[in-house]
């Protein structure tokens, strides 16, 4: 019995002698310090929404994930990732180390009101809000605890800020192998977080003011993207046509920026709503804020044309921004009024009746990093017309891409589409099969690839 | 004997323009002139003109040892003719030689023998018409558009009178079996079968210049290693190739022409090949077995099947939207149309919507003007959409027109039926001289090869009834040329013989003909 004993023992310890410590390492879960702005279900745009199914493909490849965002409400899906909340975090202003942080990143805080994703009708809705909350909001950015709108309001520089503050903070409690920030809002804490650890930064760009704001570029902005990119290890961007950006407008190092495409979660199991259609006519669909970069004036002069030959189709225009009046009118002045028709935003369970209504869904981006929409809808059997100025257009096949200028060549896809039906048919039948294969586990493969990467370049320097 | 035949596909769509939906009905020109122009004209300066200069040097080198074949399709000597007609030229240079021999094919490069079995045999009457006024010999072998062979398309081009037909030698018709023998269609063992040795074919057509390929750089001496390395009983090796291999796949820098200068010479002192064309194949060789071949094949991708044409169903569609339209168009008296009707049948167009290149290969990249197949099909789709307009309003209310290349004239094309006989290449006085041995009848437009001399007197020596003959039944090029030569008194008396004799039958022409070709020996 003791004998036995002990030759185990020595078994056990040769074993061990054979296991390489670096091997052991590597057996320990990789873990990421991720700051984001949103998480679903509070989400207002694609970012939320990519973040979540970041986090959860990464869980399938042993990543553990701590996701910050600067005000949790409680109710997000946890199973992947654990919420850290910004607005429970505690600093001390009077601790020197956070005093000299501020001093170094305050330069963001400045008066000015930019809302970059928000549409002209909520950020009035916001400034009424802001009035009634104007006392509880009177606690100082640079009190002890502070309480996060986490939305894209009024004070959006100075939240940022602040968030910078928490991701000290949080660099310094939490334990964690890289940090992995999305867009510009998080970029400064980011970068404080790197201060504090010395762990590798990735920046993950999912759209830069260049798409947002077309050549009206917010010079602070600009500023912080250009600074996030720079100091960040490894730049991720969501499709080449964001890298050439970054590598053309921000003058970033083109071997440090890898693109790694976006997925989409599939589809939920359930039925797609039924929809009765009691129109004969087809219906052809713009679906997205009604901004410059979204491209709506190509789509309503591509209907014009279309209508001209193809009496039986209505267009549909679902979103709000503030070019909807400019095509209110300009659809008017066509004379197409009867034929073409404005929802106003959408919500959730609208936007999937829409999608089962329409035959042709379009999406004519003037500048698009990504674009979830066309996924969405070739995920509801819909086929897509895409500009090829999307990130999306790198990754389908089966979408129809023209340039978002050439109007002729939309009027063509969309005129093809409703007159030829094998061609919807087999673009939604090839278009669904594709987007199934678009998952976020095989780009989480490719962000984990980029930390590991990360992580050896940093701790051979 | 062991044969080598060297068989070239020429050929060029008329590529569309990008035609949007409100042409429809607006415009009805439907082609890229531009990039047609463009295309045809850099191919003849890096590949046709300088490759045909070099085979008229290696055919003058080495006498009559050394023969090629080709097949230029209808679209493509049209082309030839608008953008570069001294294309064309070379190619009667090289007729003129006697040993090059050109096989007939659909006009339009089209898939007409999967579709519609009337329209293919019009196309290849039409074809084979074009190719005899050009070049002055009358096909006597088939290939069809892009190699594609079934037992049924091989029955059809028998009972048309051909001698021979060429085919993929692809591994699921010929199982076991080696594709260096001769076969004969299993349906109609009249018509021999001449299979593709794809891996020689490919070594030159795809590997050629692929430096990482181990058998780069490949020479003519390593290429005959490998012929002289086949069993001895093996009696056929068929090389069948684009002919834009030659400086267009392979650039000249490659050395490619070199390859094909030094081949002819090391074949001919190294191995006991011989150089040989499809017909002469034909009649030179026993064919060992029938080819089963019950679904059609091509010389196309991986799986040598139809599906970079008809693989999807947007192929499926236009092409049978296209073919839907064939009696109608018949009907129609607009010479326009039937180019059209042509031009729209090209293979091409339905390749440009496969999509399998999203999967397999370069090459269908390399071919493809459209970002992808749905944009193809689009545009595909509009002009088809106009023509459907075209063909409905010209063709109301009518029947038949009679302009067309009937079927009649089609079923009087298998005179040329009977035993394989050597593949004629001389002038067609060779022949003649042979008459007893040749089953094939003298043919007025034999007549025409021959100097204005020689047929003079001739002709001085012909008693005005076969002249008559002849004139009443022969197209305008060889009556000009007969009264051309006849005095004007004479040629009164003969024309005003014609206006009484009218029709004669074929024998009896054909024996008009002889005739005259016998007083032009003596």
């Amino acid at each position: 019995m003791e004998r036995s004993s002990i030759a185990y023992h020595a078994r056990l310890n040769r074993t061990l002698r054979k296991i390489n410590i670096n091997e052991l390492k590597s057996i320990k879960a990789m873990r990421v310090l991720m700051f984001g702005w949103e998480f679903p279900p509070h989400i207002t745009g694609g970012l939320g929404t990519a973040c979540y199914g970041l986090t959860k493909g990464l869980m399938k490849h042993g990543v553990e994930v701590i996701f910050v965002v600067p005000k949790a409400y409680g109710d997000e899906d946890q199973s992947a990732v654990r919420l850290v909340d910004a607005s429970d975090i505690v600093v001390d202003p009077n601790d020197s180390e956070f005093k000299g942080l501020w001093d170094r990143i305050k330069y963001m805080e400045i008066s000015s009101t930019i809302i970059p994703y928000v549409s002209p009708e909520k950020f009035e809705d916001m400034k009424i809000r802001e009035e009634l909350n104007k006392h509880r909001d009177e606690q100082h950015v640079l009190s002890r605890k502070y309480e996060f709108s986490g939305k894209y309001g009024p004070r959006l520089l100075e939240e940022v800020s602040r968030y910078a503050l928490i991701g000290s903070a949080l660099a310094a409690k939490e334990e964690f192998d890289v940090i992995h920030a999305h867009d510009w809002l998080t970029y400064p804490a980011g970068i404080a977080a790197k201060n504090v650890s010395k762990k590798p930064l990735i920046v993950h760009i999912h759209a830069t003011e260049f798409d947002r704001s077309g050549q009206n570029v917010n010079p602070e902005i600009y500023e912080i993207e250009k600074r996030g990119m720079e100091e960040a290890d490894f730049v991720i961007s969501v499709s080449n046509f964001t890298r050439n950006i970054c590598i053309e407008k921000y003058h970033i190092d083109p071997d440090k920026i890898i693109t790694v495409h976006n997925a989409v979660e599939p589809a939920d199991n359930m039925e797609s709503p039924t929809v009765e259609r009691n129109l004969d006519d087809k219906i052809v669909t713009f679906l997205g804020r009604i901004t410059f970069q979204k491209g709506p004036e190509y789509f309503v002069e591509a209907a014009r044309k279309v209508l001209d030959r193809y009496p039986n189709v209505r267009f549909v225009m679902a979103g709000t921004g503030d070019m909807q009046q400019k095509m209110i009118r300009r659809v008017a002045k066509l004379k197409m009024g009867t034929k073409f028709h404005f929802t106003g935003f959408l919500k959730g369970n609208e936007v999937n009746k829409l999608l089962a209504m329409t035959d042709v869904f379009v999406m004519p981006s003037v500048s698009e990093p990504f674009g979830i929409v066309p996924l969405e809808a070739m995920q509801s059997n819909v086929p897509v017309v895409i500009s090829k100025q999307s990130g999306v257009s790198e990754v389908l096949k089966h979408a129809i891409k023209v340039d978002f200028w050439d109007v002729n060549a939309l009027a063509d896809a969309i005129y093809g589409l409703l007159a030829y039906p094998k061609l919807p048919e087999m673009a939604t039948r090839e278009g669904k099969s594709e987007v199934d294969n678009l998952k976020w586990e095989n780009a989480a493969f490719l962000v984990k690839q980029v930390y590991e990467r990360a992580i050896r370049l940093s701790s051979s320097n | 004997m062991r044969s080598i035949c060297l068989y070239f596909q020429i050929h060029q769509p008329f590529r569309l323009r990008t035609y949007r939906f409100f042409d429809i009905g607006n415009d009805s020109n439907y082609y890229d002139e531009y990039q047609n122009r463009f295309i045809i004209r850099r191919v003849a300066e890096k590949c046709y003109l300088p490759a045909n200069k070099l085979l008229l040097t290696l055919i003058r080198r080495h006498g009559q040892a050394f023969r090629v074949c080709f097949s230029i399709s209808g679209t493509a000597i049209e082309q030839f003719e608008k953008y570069t007609p001294e294309v064309l030229d070379s190619f009667k240079q090289l007729a003129a030689t006697g040993q090059v021999e050109f096989l007939a094919e659909t006009y339009g490069h089209s898939l007409a023998g999967l579709k519609n079995k009337e329209e293919f045999k019009r196309q290849i009457l039409m074809h084979s018409q074009r190719v005899e006024e050009l070049f002055g010999i009358k096909p006597t072998s088939f290939r069809n558009t892009e190699l594609i062979y079934s037992d049924e398309i091989g029955a059809t081009i028998a009972e048309m009178g051909f001698y021979s037909i060429l085919a993929e030698g692809a591994k699921h018709i010929l199982g076991w079996r080696s594709p260096n023998y001769l076969y004969y269609n299993a349906l109609n063992p009249r018509l021999r079968v001449l299979l593709r040795n794809f891996r020689l074919s490919d070594d030159i057509g795809f590997r050629f210049s692929n430096k990482a390929w181990s058998e780069w750089p490949l020479t003519a001496e390593k290429y005959v290693s490998w012929l002289n390395a086949f069993d001895p009983n093996q009696e056929l090796v068929n090389i069948f190739l684009d002919y834009e291999t030659f400086g267009e796949h392979h650039w000249k820098e490659t050395g490619i022409f070199e390859f094909l200068e030094a081949l002819p010479k090391t074949i001919l002192t190294q191995s006991n090949f011989e150089f040989h064309t499809p017909t002469e194949i034909a009649s030179l060789h026993q064919p060992v077995a029938p080819i089963h071949v019950p679904h059609a094949t091509s010389w196309a991708d991986e799986e040598r099947d139809l599906t970079a044409w008809l693989g999807n169903e947007l192929q499926e569609e236009a092409v049978s939207n296209l073919y839907a339209l064939v009696s109608k168009v018949y009907a129609c008296d607009d010479p326009s149309i039937w180019k059209d009707w042509l031009y729209l049948q090209t293979s091409d167009h339905f390749y440009y919507m496969c999509t399998k290149w999203f999967s397999d290969g370069e090459v269908h990249k390399y071919f493809n003007p459209y970002p992808s197949p749905y944009e193809a099909y689009i545009n595909y789709m509009n002009v088809l959409s106009d023509f459907i307009i075209r063909v409905e309003k010209n063709s109301v209310g009518k029947l038949e027109y009679e302009g067309w290349p009937s079927l009649k004239s089609v079923y009087e094309f298998n005179n040329i039926s009977g035993p394989p006989l050597p593949f004629v290449t001389q002038a067609p006085h060779f022949v003649r001289s042979d008459k007893k041995s040749s089953k094939l009848m003298a043919q007025p437009s034999d007549l025409i090869h021959f100097s204005d001399r020689k047929l003079k007197s001739a002709l001085k020596n012909t008693d005005s009834e076969f002249i008559a003959k002849i004139i009443a039944n022969s197209a305008e090029e060889v009556t000009d040329k007969i009264l051309r030569n006849l005095t004007k008194q004479r040629g009164e008396e003969v024309k005003e013989l014609a206006h009484e004799i009218k029709k004669v039958s074929k024998k009896a022409l054909s024996e008009a003909v002889e005739e005259i070709l016998l007083h032009i020996q003596k």
